[in-house]
């Protein structure tokens, strides 16, 4: 039981970690009152950046940087557009996907074959060999340490910082919070960037740490399931984080039913994780009166200063 | 120097045409830049992306052939879209349409009947339909978000394709490839210029344009359409049922979707293989705001679109370029034409506002 259970929850960790961080920085732009349906394209996009980086300089670090600077940069488009050029936050949303799409595939091209070792994971001489609970807990890359630590950072900034009430004060109300006196603007700018570096850093996961390799369209839609775990998480980030640890379960039920031997076919298990997220979207969306009150106010609505 | 946005007193009806056109020049001026970048002479690109392909009657047959499933999921869309109805898994239900009436052309492989062709339409668009179906009851029933929904289920449809070509519909008599039988020619569609795959699909899509252009400009269900997008309230006041609205617009563009897919297996490949499009059903989204949501305007977004792909093709192989440059052409359209957007409701003022006196006078 024991020796099935430890790699069982090694690859839940890895299956949950890039839906972590991508919807943990969706949360921060939702809450600033943006709706930016890109995750998919910035999480891509951190992904070649990351990998490129990594086969260029064998920097597990870089790669890292390279990747969540590479989601900000393709978020900076979409802010842009969005904030200062009021153009629909769904139509935006959805060109950013396409697009990072497209780019990712242009730049990987030359990068398709490649290989890197992958992240290199912690090891504490003595503490990461005990059994169990050694490779349970001391035994990730730092990526997943860090995921860890950015829920809890952003769970508290949120809620016990001036900055993160700023950020709350738009998405519920953006017209009071700019008559007030704060730039509603740049508030929502540093949100969007944010939220693009967090789903580079999930993409970057993806590319040089769970598969370390480049395949297009590596991200295959995860994420669209980080904007719905946003959702389901009702826009707080520690429910967001055990979330995207659900859908890792999910994604292992997937991998072990056929060590198993269960008689279904490889395609039927894969449609799992996008059957679940339907069902849990219907779940949390039912009660429409419940819903909208977690929902940021102003959320997918564009601020214009009038005058 | 301060450029700011003033809000036009009225949208602005003449930008709504020019902002296609600043977008469509900007989109090729950067990828001139772009092309460069690569190493490759941009003039030279231009020309091999966008004219070549369309340098002879084959070409422009070819052009037909690709903008047929855009013009037709791009009509579907667009009337969503007006009612703010984000149906985005167009993908999904093309490959289920087209796996419907597919699936019909794969049973009659052996017979020939005139009627074999237009089952394999209906089926089509029944079987769009159904895959739109779920969104739009979980939307009307559950309150749930169409967008990511119709989304998930595109992913679920591509695997139901993999699973039928890799298995129960996979061509005995064909060494393991995952593809299907070849369709009988009875199930094939009629092509309307000889040596070409210029099929009766396209007369199908321009009639879908018309269709959808007296729907949303001569009937009372486009004029509801319209209105719910542009004010809910009133649409509610005016006692529209709104929910109805969301089960017709999916139900149509998810049938557009079928029909696009079986007729892009019926008339451009004759068989189920495990690629049925290359993001037609995505692609057509940038084709709708192209169009300005507009029938005709999206048939000629379609045709644009579609001289992307070839572009994409003939860059590949008589440059070498990674066809991925389509995406990244067609992404960047779409960036360029929100911006321009901007255009329709505000306009662009350089300087600082100037500074209300008269509290000093």
């Amino acid at each position: 039981m024991i020796d099935w259970l430890v790699p069982a929850f090694l690859t839940i960790v890895t299956a949950a970690t890039p839906l972590v961080f991508a919807a943990l920085g969706e949360t921060v732009v939702e809450k600033a009152g943006v709706l930016n349906l890109g995750v998919e394209g910035m999480m891509i996009m951190g992904a070649i950046a990351a990998f490129a980086t990594a086969v260029s300089t064998d920097s597990g670090l870089l790669a890292v940087l390279a990747g969540a600077g590479a989601g900000a940069l393709i978020a900076l488009i979409f802010g842009v557009l969005t904030v200062y050029l009021q153009s629909n936050q769904v139509a935006t949303g959805l060109a950013l996907t396409i697009f990072g799409l497209g780019l990712s595939a242009l730049i990987g091209h030359s990068y398709v074959g490649k290989t890197f070792d992958g992240l290199p994971k912690l090891n504490i001489p003595g503490i990461s060999d005990i059994p169990v609970i050694g490779p349970l807990l001391f035994g990730h890359d730092g990526l997943v340490y860090f995921s860890v630590l950015s829920v809890g950072l952003v769970a508290w900034f949120l809620t016990r910082t001036r900055a993160g009430l700023l950020i709350r004060a738009v998405g519920e109300n953006h017209d009071a919070a700019h008559s007030i006196g704060y730039s509603v603007t740049l508030i929502r700018m540093g949100a969007i960037l944010f939220g693009g570096a967090m789903a580079g850093i999930g993409g970057a996961y993806l590319s040089v740490s769970y598969t370390p390799l480049w395949v297009e369209n590596m991200t295959a839609g995860r994420g669209w399931i980080a904007l719905a775990l946003v959702v389901f998480a009702s826009w707080k980030p520690w429910r967001g984080f055990f979330g995207a640890y659900l859908f890792g379960g999910i994604t292992i039920i997937q991998l072990y039913a056929q060590g198993m031997g269960v008689e279904v076919s490889a395609q039927f298990l894969s449609m799992l994780p996008y059957i679940a997220t339907i069902l849990v979207l219907v779940i949390i969306s039912r009660d429409s009166a419940k819903a909208r009150l977690n929902a940021p106010a102003c959320l997918g609505k564009n601020f214009h200063a009038s005058g | 120097m301060l450029i700011r946005l003033v809000q036009r007193p009225e949208p602005s009806a003449g930008m709504v045409y020019v902002s296609p056109v600043i977008a469509v020049v900007l989109t090729i001026l950067t990828s001139m830049v772009m092309f460069a970048l690569l190493g490759v002479d941009p003039v030279k690109a231009v020309v091999t992306f966008f004219i070549e392909p369309i340098s002879s009657l084959d070409g422009v047959a070819e052009l037909c052939v690709k903008a047929t499933p855009l013009i037709l999921i791009g009509v579907g869309l667009s009337l969503g879209f007006q009612a703010n109805v984000w149906n985005i898994g167009a993908e999904g239900q093309l490959v289920i349409g087209a796996l419907a009436g597919g699936g019909l052309g794969l049973a009659f492989f052996d017979q020939s009947s005139v009627f074999l062709v237009p089952a394999m339409l209906v089926c089509g668009v029944l079987g769009g339909m159904a895959w739109a179906a779920i969104p739009a009851w979980l939307k009307t029933r559950f309150n749930t978000n169409e967008i990511l929904t119709s989304l998930m289920l595109t992913y679920v449809g591509l695997l139901v394709l993999s699973y039928l070509v890799h298995g129960p519909w996979k061509d005995p008599e064909g060494q393991n490839f995952p593809e299907s039988r070849l369709f009988h020619d009875s199930a094939l569609l009629p092509i309307l210029i000889d040596e070409t795959r210029l099929n009766v699909g396209f007369l199908l899509a321009l009639l879908v344009v018309v269709a959808g252009w007296v729907l949303i400009s001569r009937h009372i269900i486009g004029f509801q359409i319209k209105v719910i997008g542009m004010a809910p309230m009133a649409a509610s006041f005016a006692g529209f049922k709104e929910k109805r609205l969301i089960w017709l617009t999916l139900l149509i563009s998810g049938g557009c979707a079928g029909l696009a897919g079986v007729i892009e297996l019926s008339g451009a490949i004759g068989q189920i293989v495990p690629t049925i499009s290359p993001g037609y059903g995505f692609t057509a989204i940038i084709v709708a705001f192209l169009g300005r949501l507009h029938p005709v305007g999206v048939m000629f977004a379609g045709l644009l679109m579609a001289l992307t792909y070839l572009g994409g093709d003939s860059a590949q192989i008589t440059m070498n370029l990674p066809n991925a440059v389509t995406g990244v052409f067609q992404g960047m359209l779409l960036f360029y034409l929100l911006a321009s957007d901007v255009l329709i409701k505000y306009r662009l003022r350089i300087g600082a506002p100037k500074i209300q006196r008269e509290a000093a006078q």
